[in-house]
């Protein structure tokens, strides 16, 4: 009996744990001279430009990428490493890490030499910031819905309209945006939609902070109006948007960011439980560790398949949606389990300032990136259902 | 995928297909399709898998006899296959001849014990035993002072405290009272009941990923046939995300069981990773077993509840099989006692090592 789901195990080789090894005393070292504090909350997975430059200067952004844009043609698989062990240690990379999963990808494949000459190495250094202008008021999940309009002029687009709820716009130096250049054929409605690159400082661009409901301001509106955007800054064919995702979408989707982003909550956990919990405890951690190891054996198991060329489209929805149900969840099951963790015996302020936070945050986490509703349609398409 | 591995998933597929088809044997008004069955697993060698070729078996690795069960597990195995296999493994580990028929391990149960006196007879209770009292003969673990011995015993040397599962397969408790064995011998240095009990763990997480993707299967290809509200049910995106569901505990029990698998193919001892591999698939394909068998039902609606159909086959069974080698709590008590003693610092360094 077969069905189309395939998870190969696949184990990461040992010069790949040998660079595991490197980053971890990287980390120590940058924890040591107060670059970030993996303790504080606030600063989880935050904006961070001289952490982001040290990173660069060790040569682990655009890693994968040729050496004739400053990447080290290293493999998917010791990014991988790179990726899980900045996650697991809440380094911030917010600074870095959309150009690095996803747009300097997307600018290898259809930006024109002069632009990946000129963009790529400055994302390598760790001194290019990216966002992504997908969701709109009014579109979010539904991204062909989208009504920001790139007209054709002379030389170029001119776009007019707004994305929103964009991530670190207030801090990026490019966006990469979808926007209408046609109106939707009668027959396929994901036809008419194009990918441009976008300088933010171009005039016309107007970034409005979103903030969110744990106080923070990492969203933005982004308005556009009437700015121009010549026609070298076009990413792919015309209209054809749509054609240009399944790989990267995978990358996008499987990476160990989508189950660590509360993974600390965990860690405290067991720290607050101590090293002898009761069984209430001592079961609830070793759930919580045996899902955790199995979510990561999953996404081990995409990033080697992608590695070998293969394209776990499914697979990769299916992580990513057990994946942030899980980091979701986690904070919720954190609380249960410490509940009699009496606070006057054993100090629990930082457990509990850590939890808030994560408690906070959780909603968001089954949205960004693909809604689960999104990926459980993926997947029963996957299944033949639709 | 070594060709002696994808021989015997062929193989495995092709007696199942036709002589183990979970519908055929709910509508069988006998038993008279074990013995055939059973036959044909034997002559195949598959339920020697584990047995060196020096000792008489197939020699086949220990991933590729987890293998064998996952597709087994896709057919709701009926009989004793995956305890056979795991018997004639234990007696080989001591250098012991598996004998031809059912076998079945003993002990199954964490912290159950048999002692060997110096006399060389065996002692004590075992529960929980699967398929003992259709077993011609048992592999034993038993202990001579603190050194372990493997033993294989006539079963009608031993007592018989019959029970069963929830699918109503026989988990019976096995009592020794001085029971002499046909033969022992001592097991390598090192080896303790936990190795028994994660290949046993391993076994049941490799059938319950087998009869996961198969209740997925048809799941997914019955609300593609049923007509309800004057449309197939699979067009209603209430179900397709039931199903979507459905699909993801089947990969993760998938994963788990096929980590663990691999796991044990080269494991030395009964360390943190193997722990951590072995405990993590039991617990994380028994929820998937719970998860997963709830949805099948709910989409298969009253038609599934009916004895007539074959789904409480495999629902069943993978309810029964979560108890079996330590069910998901006994199993997450363990690893979380354990990590909780190494240490919150220590528990990254350990997944990501893995």
């Amino acid at each position: 009996m077969t069905t189309a789901i395939r998870f190969d195990t696949i184990r990461l080789p040992p010069e790949v744990q040998a660079l595991r090894a490197e980053v971890r005393r990287f980390l120590e070292e940058e924890i040591a001279t107060g670059t970030f504090d993996p303790r504080s909350s606030g600063s989880a997975r935050g904006y961070n430009l001289e952490f982001s430059r040290k990173v660069g200067a060790r040569g682990w952004i655009g890693m994968t990428w040729p050496r004739k844009y400053g990447g080290a043609e290293r493999s998917h698989l010791e990014r991988y490493v790179v990726t899980e062990e900045f996650s697991a240690a809440q380094a911030p990379v917010r600074a870095h890490f959309v150009a690095d999963r996803q747009s300097g990808p997307i600018l290898l494949k259809y930006a024109s030499d002069r632009i990946k000459a000129e963009v790529l190495p400055k994302i390598v250094r760790g001194e290019c910031c990216f966002c992504i202008g997908m969701s709109e008021p009014g579109s979010g999940s539904d991204l062909f819905a989208a009504r920001t309009r790139a007209a054709k002029v002379d030389g170029g687009w001119r776009v007019n309209g707004a994305k929103i709820w964009t991530t670190e716009a207030h801090h990026a130096d490019y966006m990469i945006g979808l926007f209408r250049t046609s109106p939707p054929a009668k027959d396929d409605r994901r036809h008419g939609l194009t990918q441009f690159l976008v300088d933010m400082t171009w005039p016309g661009i107007r970034v409005n902070p979103i903030i969110d409901m744990s106080g923070r301001h990492d969203f933005n509106e982004v308005v556009f109006d009437d700015v121009l955007v010549p026609d070298e800054y076009r990413l792919g064919a015309v209209d054809l948007a749509w054609q240009q995702a399944t790989s990267e979408l995978a990358y996008e989707r499987s990476g160990p960011e989508r189950f660590l982003e509360t993974s600390y909550v965990l860690f405290d956990l067991v720290r607050v439980l101590g090293p002898q919990p009761d069984l209430r405890g001592a079961e609830g951690i070793g759930r919580l560790a045996a899902q955790l190891h199995v979510l990561r054996r999953m996404s081990v198991s995409v990033a080697g398949m992608l590695a070998q060329g293969k394209e776990p489209v499914l697979e990769a929805s299916i992580v990513k949606d057990l994946g942030t149900v899980w980091e979701q969840n986690l904070p919720a099951r954190a609380r249960e389990l410490a509940a009699f963790v009496d606070g006057e015996q054993i100090d629990r302020r930082l457990f509990d300032e850590r939890l808030a936070y994560a408690i906070n945050i959780a909603p968001k986490l089954t949205i960004q990136g693909g809604t689960s509703e999104v990926l459980r349609g993926i997947i029963a398409r996957g299944l033949g259902l639709r | 995928m070594t060709e002696i591995a994808s021989l015997a998933a062929e193989t495995t597929t092709r007696i199942f297909r036709d002589l183990g088809d979970p519908q055929t044997l709910n509508s069988a008004r006998d038993e008279s399709w074990r013995a055939p069955l059973w036959s044909a697993l034997e002559e195949a060698y598959l339920t020697r898998a584990w047995v060196p070729e020096s000792l008489g078996g197939a020699g086949a690795g220990i991933a590729d006899g987890f293998e064998v069960l996952r597709i087994a597990g896709a057919f709701a195995v009926a009989v004793p296959l995956a305890e056979t296999l795991l018997a004639a493994w234990l007696l080989a580990r001591a250098g012991l001849e598996a004998p031809a028929g059912i076998l079945t391990p003993a002990p199954v149960r964490e912290g159950e014990r048999l002692d060997m006196a110096h006399d060389g007879r065996v002692s004590g209770r075992a529960r929980g035993i699967p398929f003992a009292r259709d077993a011609a003969h048992v592999a034993l673990l038993a202990r001579r002072g603190e050194r372990p011995m493997v033993a294989l015993v006539e079963r009608a040397q031993c007592a018989i405290e019959p029970g069963a599962d929830l699918a109503g397969e026989p988990r019976d408790t096995l009592v020794l009272a001085n029971v002499r064995p046909l033969a022992a011998a001592e097991a390598p240095a090192g080896f303790s009941e936990d190795q028994l009990f994660s290949m046993g763990a391993a076994a049941r997480a490799a059938q319950m990923s087998g009869a996961l993707e198969a209740i997925l299967e048809r799941s997914a290809a019955y609300a593609n046939e049923r007509i309800a509200f004057e449309r197939p049910i699979a067009r209603f995106q209430a179900v397709q995300h039931q199903l979507a569901r459905l699909a993801c505990e089947t990969a993760a029990a998938l994963a788990a069981a096929g980590s663990a698998a691999e796991t044990l193919e080269t494991a030395r001892d009964f360390d943190d990773a193997v722990l951590l591999e072995v405990a993590s698939a039991k617990i994380r394909a028994g929820e998937a077993a719970g998860a997963g068998a709830a949805i099948a039902h709910q989409v298969h609606g009253a038609l599934g509840f009916s004895a007539e159909h074959a789904l409480h086959r495999y629902t069943q069974r993978l309810w029964a099989w979560r108890e079996d080698f330590g069910s998901e709590s006994a199993w997450a008590a363990r690893l979380g006692r354990s990590l909780a003693a190494r240490g919150a610092d220590a528990l990254w360094p350990l997944l990501a090592a893995r």
